[in-house]
């Protein structure tokens, strides 16, 4: 579902990672490790679309791809409804029924988002992946901030999603306790420090 | 589409929205004007129609940083942008939703403030519609400022610098509108070069508003 050959990616201008070569079937869990600044959550933003790579070839279908970011994208004045809801319609997904019931939120329902702890935020914002209907999770540190219950709730909840023929590709220190390949990003630190121009201009 | 118009309106409306800011400024600046320049109803009414003009563009102007910055802050605009929405949509509604709790009640409060500066009888229906056909523009181009400056920190004092010299034509042509509606004089011409740059701002903005919004996002 996402090949990568060859891919480099850049930040501000800066080469981060390069010469990254993986691909992701159905049913299949990536999990990305390295040490702080070593082009995570940059690799991430590429594959969600946000960013174009520095070259090499990056062949995933951008409709497939859910992205979770690091922030959690709540708005504190909507209760834990209606910002399910929002995402929902947008992606097109009729009910936010098992989205609540997967992360144990029912509870929180009416809640305004504002008033929940950082982990029961962070659940909301993992709970949004459900309502995409979408195949491919990027995921940036999905378990900041989760006590050990919700991270078992969470990966649950990837679990279910690769047996259904999703996949999953993530960044995160801890083990959550789902099968999957470990992709360290240390050997493909992009060495060189030479500044390079941002191309593509506007588009 | 419409979910995201729904949620910015509602959250506009909710606390903390900020609806009732542009309007507020807006009654301020008007009701201090009489102070400043005198009580004369002859001075007043001769500058009725630029001072409405001005604070309603002003007043905008005041809101425009909440546009996509609140979004961004909260990492909402990283998951819009990944959603299967085009980001040119995404900003046009963001204009729209600004244009409906900032210009449309700004529209709305302007004849009634027009009393307060002794707006001359026939000037209460062209200030109206001059704002009407005008203050969209001023939504759209806004939004560009705010694409523009979004992942700046404190970044409010850029975007008005930004945004002022756009708003200049729209200003120019607003008020004339106004001010010849208010003394009977013929007004085909500044009403129509408003209609156009209205509809040019509204048909082209989005497409550099999403451009510049796409590299900020980077």
């Amino acid at each position: 579902m996402i090949e990568a050959r060859d891919l480099g990616v850049s930040r501000g201008g800066l080469p981060v990672l390069t010469g990254l070569s993986f691909t992701l079937g159905a049913g299949e869990a990536l999990i990305l490790r390295g040490p702080n600044g070593s082009g995570k959550t940059t690799l991430l933003r590429t594959l969600a679309g946000l960013q174009p790579p520095l070259h090499g070839e990056l062949i995933c279908d951008l409709d497939e791809i859910a992205y979770g970011a690091h922030a959690d994208g709540l708005k504190p004045t909507l209760t834990v409804a209606e910002n399910l809801q929002f995402w929902a319609k947008v992606f097109g997904v009729v009910t936010i029924t098992p989205a609540l019931a997967a992360l144990d939120l029912q509870a929180l329902r009416d809640r305004p988002a504002g008033g929940l702890s950082a982990g029961q935020k962070r659940r909301l914002s993992l709970a949004r992946l459900m309502v995409t209907g979408r195949r491919v999770w990027v995921l940036d540190e999905p378990t900041v901030s989760l006590d050990g219950t919700s991270v078992a709730l969470f990966a649950a909840m990837v679990q279910g999603h690769l047996n259904s023929g999703g996949a999953a590709i993530m960044a995160t220190h801890i083990d959550l306790g789902v099968a999957g390949r470990v992709l360290d990003l240390a050997p493909f630190r992009a060495t060189s420090a030479a500044y390079v121009a941002d191309e593509g201009g506007f588009l | 589409m419409s979910a995201l118009l729904l949620r910015d309106l509602r959250l506009a409306l909710r606390a903390g929205g900020g609806f009732g800011l542009g309007l507020a400024f807006f009654l301020i600046v008007t009701v201090m004007v009489p102070f400043s320049v005198g009580p004369t109803p002859e001075t007043l009414a001769v500058i009725a129609p630029g001072v409405l003009w001005l604070g309603a563009l002003l007043a905008c102007l005041l809101s425009l940083d909440r546009v996509l910055a609140l979004d961004w802050e909260d990492g909402s605009l990283d998951l819009l942008a990944t959603a299967p929405v085009p980001l040119e949509a995404v900003v046009s509604i963001k204009a729209l939703a600004h244009w409906l709790t900032t210009g449309l009640p700004l529209v709305l409060a302007a004849p009634l403030l027009g009393v307060l500066l002794n707006l001359p009888a026939p000037g209460y229906l062209w200030i109206t519609l001059s704002l009407l056909i005008g203050t969209p523009a001023l939504s759209v181009i806004g939004t560009f400022g705010a694409a523009l400056t979004v992942g700046l920190k404190r970044g409010g004092l850029l975007l008005s610098l930004l945004v002022m010299p756009l708003y200049v034509p729209v200003l120019i042509f607003g008020a004339e509108v106004a001010r010849r509606g208010a003394s009977h004089l013929p007004l085909e011409a500044p009403l129509l070069m408003l209609a156009g740059l209205t509809l040019g701002t509204i048909a082209l903005m989005p497409f550099a508003s999403a451009a510049v919004l796409r590299v900020n996002l980077r």
